[in-house]
């Protein structure tokens, strides 16, 4: 039999990083107790996993770390409720619980060989971050056409990442745009939501995929800016969240339609959307 | 074979020295599966239990391992039931009801390692219903009073005897070891009998079903159905085929337990996100949601209706919804769409 789907596996909190200045948001390192646990855990971008604090529970997180960076993995969580406040509240050296990998991931042997443009708002980067890590990755980066980022958040402390951003608008292989919603005294980038930005980048639809990932709202207004690009349905990869408890399909609650946010997802193209109902 | 009545408790303790049995206790007015001690406690005199044996493989309640940390990790221990049980006297719809659940709980990627358990170490010995209640519905639903399908072995009530059919390997080994006599031509015809004169009263036509709800998810028709719904989930909880459930922890400090327990779809907090909001916001999205899955989605994905016709949720329910009467209303509404 395989094994226990609902086993945690044991991890060291190493890392307790507040990533947005409104201390909402922090970013936690595990590494796992046994190799042999590491090596039980093979993922791939796009995928979530259960990240459990024993006494309290289990909550699902996108990880945000890539399989090209061995050793750890990272989840950004925001605190919202029981399991995630215990985690924010941590000390570094505490053990935790990690099962998974859950989910699909992003189509990246199928993503081979086009444009990729990724958009991203506010907190929902995290596995962004996973995708564009693994495709700047040397051994892949030559795999993909011409990589554009478009992150957007409300304003500069709240963007998350903020070293690696830099170092990725230091390179020639990626081309980050960066955008905050009202101008900041010292912010000498793009001032503008995303949608609009969207629309002054205007990315190139041919032989390209645009994945999508950020609160309703900017994926409403950002939908019908891919479009005119000349995006169809299948070019446009998403990234749903639902409340989930299981991860594994049988609790019944992530449910679209006739598809399991958990099992199914959370990746689909949105022409596998738009045959589902809008209950995301 | 034949099985005198007044055997039966003998014949069952038998049993519990090897096996866990549940079977049918009278618990005030009605009826519950329960583990049973001496023979005599189960009563075969019921319509069926208010809630149904499902419950046996998957508990309203049950640990999924039990934690502690330590200076080195964590220690973790699997609370996997790997029992041997009888369920004895359950009705062929609910039998029928673990089959479908069986694709649940061993998904296209998953194993459910508690359910799955349960289940290999499970016999199932069924009791044919020569009375069926005014609320049943089991025909409509692919079954009947004398389904035999997923059943171990199934019995049938000739009046002082049962008449006992072994329709597996596991249920001939578990009939062999009651030692009964071969029955006679007259029993067997009294069986037949019995057979014809169980009646169901009513029929739900699901023809067009399926057609319907794989267009009317944004039909008018959803606005009216949950209209009186308190919201209760006594559907749910009282369903053979209902699933959903949920994960706590149960702890002090940092050593504990994980525990699922049964939820249900018709509750707010069941889908709502952290950040307030929710995909099934009112009472129209969740009972769509209900119907939908048993309907539709769960044809969709394994190719047969989440329903045994069982008729709880009917008898169940404090403000006399029908679901007969809801189906029925689906598939007399018209096409329009959107």
């Amino acid at each position: 039999m395989q094994r226990n789907p609902y086993l945690p596996l044991p991890v060291k909190l190493v890392k307790n990083f507040t990533e947005t200045e409104d201390r909402l948001i922090h970013t936690f390192t595990f590494q796992f107790l046994s190799e042999d646990d590491e090596k039980s855990f093979p993922y791939m971008p796009g995928q979530f996993a259960e990240v459990c604090v024993f006494g309290k529970g289990e909550a699902p997180f996108g990880i945000a770390s890539s399989p090209t960076e061995p050793g750890f993995l990272k989840f950004s969580v925001a605190k919202v409720g029981v399991v995630s406040t215990a985690l924010h509240l941590m000390e570094e050296g505490t053990t935790a619980g990690v099962r998974g990998p859950l989910g699909n991931h992003y189509p990246v042997e199928q993503m081979k060989g086009k444009n990729i443009v990724i958009i991203g708002g506010g907190f929902a980067f995290t596995t962004l971050r996973s995708l564009i890590t693994y495709i700047l990755e040397p051994e892949h980066r030559g795999d993909y056409g011409k990589l554009t980022v478009i992150y957007g958040a409300r304003n500069p402390g709240l963007l998350l990442y903020k070293d690696e951003l830099e170092d990725w608008d230091s390179r020639s292989d990626i081309d980050l745009v960066c955008t905050i919603d009202r101008p900041v005294e010292g912010w000498t980038r793009r001032v503008g939501f995303v949608p609009a930005v969207t629309k002054e980048v205007a990315p190139n639809s041919e032989n390209s995929v645009a994945i999508i990932c950020g609160p309703p709202v900017m994926i409403k207004f950002t939908m019908p800016e891919l479009e005119a690009c000349g995006f169809m349905p299948e070019q446009v990869i998403m990234s749903l969240e639902n409340r989930m408890k299981c991860g594994i399909g049988m609790c019944g609650r992530c449910n679209v339609g006739n598809k399991y946010v958990c099992k199914d997802g959370p990746v689909f193209t949105k022409a596998e959307l738009n045959q589902l109902p809008g209950e995301y | 074979m034949i099985m005198s009545k007044s055997a039966l408790p003998d014949l069952l303790d038998k049993l519990i020295g090897e096996y866990e049995v549940y079977a049918p206790v009278k618990e005030g007015y009605y009826s519950l599966f329960k583990k049973i001690t001496a023979g005599g406690e189960a009563c075969f005199d019921y319509a069926n239990s208010k809630i149904p044996p499902k419950g046996v493989l998957f508990p309203q309640s049950e640990k999924l391992f039990c934690y502690s940390l330590t200076g080195e990790g964590a220690k973790i221990e699997d609370c996997i039931d790997s029992g041997k049980k009888v369920v004895f006297g359950l009705r062929p719809c609910d039998a029928r009801s673990l089959l479908l659940l069986d694709n649940v709980f061993k998904n296209d990627q998953y194993t459910d390692p508690y359910y799955m358990t349960r289940r290999e170490n499970t016999l199932l010995v069924g009791m044919a219903c020569i009375n069926p209640a005014g609320t049943c519905f089991c025909t409509s639903m692919d079954s009947g009073p004398f389904d035999k399908t997923g059943l171990d072995v199934l019995l049938t009530d000739i009046g002082d005897a049962y008449l006992v059919e072994a329709l597996s390997d596991a249920g001939k080994a578990l009939v062999e070891k009651f030692g009964l006599g071969d029955s006679g031509d007259e029993q067997n015809e009294a069986a037949a009998k019995a057979r014809e004169a169980a009646e169901l009263t009513c029929r739900v036509n699901t023809g067009e079903l399926k057609a319907k709800l794989d267009i009317n998810f944004y039909h008018a028709i959803w606005e009216r159905f949950h209209e009186k719904c308190l919201g209760c989930a006594a559907c749910t909880y009282s369903c053979p085929t209902c699933h959903c459930f949920d994960i706590v922890d149960e702890a002090v400090d940092c050593n504990g337990c994980r525990v699922r327990n049964w939820d249900s779809c018709m509750f707010p907090l069941f889908t709502m996100h952290g950040s307030g909001h929710n995909p099934r916001p009112g009472g129209k999205e969740r009972m769509r949601q209900r119907i939908m899955h048993k309907f539709k989605y769960f044809v969709d994905n394994f190719n047969a209706m989440a329903c045994v016709g069982c008729g709880r949720c009917i008898k169940n329910c404090p403000v006399n919804l029908d679901i007969r009467e809801i189906l029925a209303d689906i598939q007399e509404e018209g096409r329009s769409d959107k």
